[in-house]
């Protein structure tokens, strides 16, 4: 994952998307003659938030190595990483026991030309070192996820949390949140687990799914033709579906590990330790939990507002902001607000938390059916305003006068005595043919509710109702 | 002109400031004299003089180790694969030097990648001795210590790794300055071995270690994350006598395989030292014998991940004509590095191999640990120790290229000292001949104190340079 940081792991150069190429260097991420690197302390300070989130252990002191490679993306040689001696170990979210959490940094890029943009059949590639020298954290779970799906809700949960803290934009497509997922099935009964393959840098969370799913087959289909499954790092194809072999553990290099004596070891003081508590947001899985306890929210609806913070905030910004009931006002929120807004921020549409508050109130008052209130969400989602001005310059208000009802479904009920005919003896759906007209009627103002109990009293049908 | 010449650098910078000698001509005849080098010690010399300096090293002009970069000045650490590499920037300690009024002079001659000790590895040719041209002036550092013993820079930066600056000056009769680890920036410095490199001033005296080295040290350099702050300012030396100091000599470096030309001249400084008034007693190092072995593990080993950078891709030689990535990796590394450098770079790859790390990089780095160990507890009783800088004096060129091992020994009294990280120091104590005859050849003496104890070596140094009042002149007929 990309850390969020001004600059980059090792260097002051900025860190920004789609600047042209090769002009965020300076000679450090070059990898120039004499440069040497210099530890970024704002992502320290972001290593230090993620573990405290995820429950580890902080090292009070930890080292970088140097993983040494050649390619061209890799300026020096080798990748500034942590080996032995990480920022952060053990702990555990939701369930999933944390191994590891390390800092290092991410090479440059590639770009192929002359084709079709990959490396067979390219006439050369050149290099942008834009990228290179991000700083990266590495998180590994211990093997605790047992299913594509499981291993999917863990990662949006992780990337939640990752999101709450601002330590990172966690955003799959772009790059800035990458999976690799480690597969080994394992007997019924047994607690031993079966040589593991690698899947690499899955960029979605469907592709995640589905490519762990397709794994499993792959390595089922292994095991129960008798075959062993090869020690593999593999590479998912999702649009074709196909898994193809990257490289065997044979191939594997040896990096020739050693500490990287251009740094000195990271010590944790008591102040970045502070500094990193003091700056810990509520995170997801907390914020979920109170939303369930203190406001009563059913379980998902609590974790889809709890995850995802941009809906938890909305929400809570527009229970602050008016009387509105925290379960009716949280429905809303996560079901037809989120049909309109989508994966976007709500609080990006023209919308105000407070509008959303009055429209639920209005509704839970009566003052306007579930349609009427449907239909003053679309315009504040497009152009914002006030509510009750919505529903007063559109004429939406419920019909609270009964009287002025009563007549229109006296008159529809005249219109069509056939379908009345039928609702009185004992055919339930036929009021539908009653309803309809009213609605349109009514521009449907009326509250179905009450359309039904006065057709159901005009057809001398009270009391037996059910 | 000569005159000018003769002047030591910091006596050269009084002048300049007092208004007696004009910074320019100073300049300029430097910059003469260094572009009619015979002895292959400068790869390039300035073509212009700086703008007058008012810093307060006058504008005595400086000439540097290859290594250091220098903005758009060819940078190539000796080596064929940086040929005609211009960097676009300048190594910290160059440009505080410049600042301070220490204008760049030329660039030296060194080993390539600074592995070596007689400064044949370099792809530019070997530097001559200015006392005997046909033998070695030391290494890696020859270009810088012939330099200035032949009169043609007042004064010279070097780098010292495992004796890279006090070998050579042991070998051209001129003063060298290893520093504390840390204390001097190696930002900009084309590295070798990174927790062992180390900048230092080369010149004719210790008056002139403490003035140059004094503006190399200071603020901590925060592009160095393993530099740090030096204590307090460095002074100039004014020591007369050693009263009161306690010297060892540890057998393990004054013992087998030193010439006896230089065991002679080297006993007859203890005896001078002890006439300053110090205590001068035998102590060990039981280590040190071991220091040489652990450090061709982890020199190479580090050498081997800091040069995998020149790769053909960004700067510096690429091979023309390769199918493929890896032949174009391959053939640029095989034209582009010479026989030592590769030498080293596979042992240290195979030092670091999964398998052998801990038995060869492990165990050398437990080594390094038992060998400072040892002069912390002897700093516990003594406050310096005494030994020859090399063993030998300076040898005839070819006479070692054959033999690794044998150009290896060369640095078995100063590698001790690089390994713990402590400052150490080598002035010239006399003249020896070589064993196979010839004429007189300076011989080095090698005093090495605590972490951070440079004031206190170089008052002493100072003392004993007055008492030794070795003559340097012999060498600046050369040029």
């Amino acid at each position: 994952m990309q850390l969020a940081t001004a600059t980059k792991m090792f260097c002051g150069c900025r860190l920004m998307f789609g600047a042209p190429p090769n002009t965020l260097t300076c000679p450090v991420c070059l990898g120039l003659p004499g440069a040497l690197p210099a530890v970024n302390a704002r992502a320290i300070h972001f290593g230090l938030m993620i573990g405290l989130a995820l429950g580890c252990e902080l090292a009070p002191r930890s080292i970088f190595h140097r993983k040494n490679y050649f390619y061209p993306d890799l300026p020096k040689g080798y990748q500034i990483s942590q080996y032995d001696e990480p920022l952060c170990r053990g702990g555990e979210l939701a369930g999933v026991r944390i191994h590891r959490v390390h800092l290092e940094e991410d090479a440059a890029k590639l770009i192929h030309l002359g084709s079709s943009g990959r490396i067979h059949g390219s006439e050369h590639s050149v290099v942008d070192f834009n990228r290179g020298g991000t700083p990266l954290v590495e998180i590994v779970t211990e093997p605790d996820l047992h299913s594509p799906a499981q291993a999917r809700e863990w990662l949006e949960l992780l990337r939640a949390t990752l999101r709450a803290l601002g330590v990172s934009d966690v955003n799959m497509e772009e790059g800035s949140l990458r999976a690799d997922a480690n597969v080994s099935l394992r007997p019924a009964g047994s607690d031993r687990l079966g040589i593991k393959t690698e899947l690499k840098n899955m960029n979605s969370f469907r592709y995640l799914e589905r490519g762990v799913a397709a794994e499993i087959e792959r390595q089922r289909g292994i095991i129960e033709a008798g075959d062993e499954v090869a020690a593999e790092t593999l590479h998912f194809d999702p649009g074709s579906g196909e898994i193809t072999s990257l490289r065997s553990k044979e191939e594997a290099q040896d990096y020739r590990y050693f500490p990287e004596p251009d740094l000195v070891p990271i010590a944790t003081t008591a102040e970045m330790l502070s500094g990193a508590r003091a700056a810990m947001p509520e995170l997801p899985a907390a914020r979920a939990e109170r939303f369930e306890r203190e406001l009563g929210l059913g379980g998902e609806r609590a974790r889809q507002l709890g995850f995802r913070a941009e809906l938890g905030d909305f929400f809570e910004r527009a229970l602050a902001a008016g009387d509105a009931e925290p379960v009716a006002l949280a429905n809303w929120v996560g079901g037809e607000l989120v049909a309109r807004t989508g994966d976007g921020d709500p609080a990006e549409s023209e919308i105000e938390p407070a509008a959303l508050a009055a429209l639920v109130t209005l509704l839970a008052n009566g003052r306007l059916s579930v349609t009427a209130a449907r239909e003053v969400l679309d315009v504040l989602v497009a152009a914002g305003g006030d509510p009750e001005q919505i529903v007063a310059e559109r004429g939406l208000g419920a019909l609270d006068d009964t009287a002025g009802l009563a007549e229109i479904v006296a008159a529809v009920i005249a219109a069509d005595p056939a379908a009345a005919e039928q609702v009185r003896s004992g055919n339930q759906k036929a009021i539908g043919a009653l309803v309809g007209p009213i609605m349109r009627e009514t521009r449907g103002r009326a509250d179905g509710a009450e359309v039904t109990r006065l057709i159901r009293s005009a057809l001398g049908l009270d009391g037996d109702a059910g | 002109m000569n005159d000018i010449l003769e002047l030591s650098a910091a006596a050269a910078a009084k002048a300049v400031l007092a208004g007696d000698l004009d910074g320019g001509e100073l300049f300029d005849a430097y910059r003469a004299r260094a572009g009619a080098d015979e002895l292959n010690a400068f790869l390039w010399v300035a073509e212009d003089g700086p703008p007058a300096s008012s810093g307060p090293l006058g504008g005595v002009p400086l000439a540097v180790k290859d290594l250091f970069c220098t903005e758009g000045v060819p940078s190539q650490s000796g080596s064929r694969i940086l040929e005609g590499y211009l960097p676009p920037y300048s190594a910290t300690v160059v440009r505080r030097l410049a600042a301070a009024g220490a204008p760049l002079l030329g660039k030296t001659n060194q080993d390539e990648f600074a592995m070596g000790s007689s400064t044949e590895n370099s792809a530019f040719g070997p530097t001559l001795n200015p006392w005997d041209r046909t033998r070695v002036p030391g290494g890696s550092s020859g270009g810088s210590a012939a330099a200035v013993a032949a009169r043609l820079a007042p004064w010279a930066l070097g780098t010292d790794t495992g004796g890279s600056i006090r070998q050579p000056a042991a070998l051209c009769g001129i003063v060298g300055l290893k520093p504390t680890y840390g204390a001097v920036s190696r930002y900009g410095m084309i590295a070798f071995a990174s927790s062992l490199d180390q900048a230092g001033p080369l010149t004719r005296d210790v008056t002139d270690a403490a003035l140059l080295y004094g503006w190399m040290v200071g603020d901590r350099d925060p592009c160095d994350s393993t530099s740090l702050q030096f204590p307090g300012p460095i002074e100039l030396p004014a020591r007369s006598d050693l009263r009161g100091l306690a010297i060892g000599v540890p057998a393990e470096l004054t013992g087998e395989g030193v010439e006896p030309g230089v065991l002679a001249a080297f006993e007859a400084t203890l005896e001078l030292i002890a006439g300053l008034g110090a205590r001068v007693e035998r102590c060990e190092l039981p280590h040190a014998p071991h220091a040489l072995a652990a450090y061709y593990v982890l020199a190479p080993a580090e050498a081997s991940s800091n040069l995998a950078r020149f790769d053909g891709v960004r700067y510096g030689y690429r091979a023309s004509g390769a199918d493929d990535l890896i032949e174009m990796y391959t053939r640029t590394r095989h034209d582009g590095f010479g026989a030592e450098v590769k030498r080293r770079i596979m042992l240290g790859t195979y030092a670091l191999s999964s398998g052998y790390y801990d038995a060869y990089y492990g165990r050398a780095q437990r080594v390094r640990t038992k060998i400072a160990e040892d002069f912390a507890t002897v700093f516990e009783r003594f406050d310096f120790i005494a030994t020859p800088t090399a063993p030998g004096v300076a040898f005839e060129l070819g006479a070692k290229t054959a033999d690794p091992l044998a150009m290896y020994l060369n640095d078995f009294c100063t590698v001790p000292m690089s390994l713990a990280g402590i400052p150490a120091i080598s002035i010239p104590c006399g003249l020896a001949r070589p064993p196979g005859g010839g004429p007189e050849l300076p011989v080095g003496f090698q005093l090495a104190g605590p972490a951070f104890s440079e004031n206190a070596l170089l008052g002493a140094a100072f003392a004993l340079e007055q008492a030794l009042a070795f003559d340097g002149r012999a060498a600046a007929g050369a040029g």
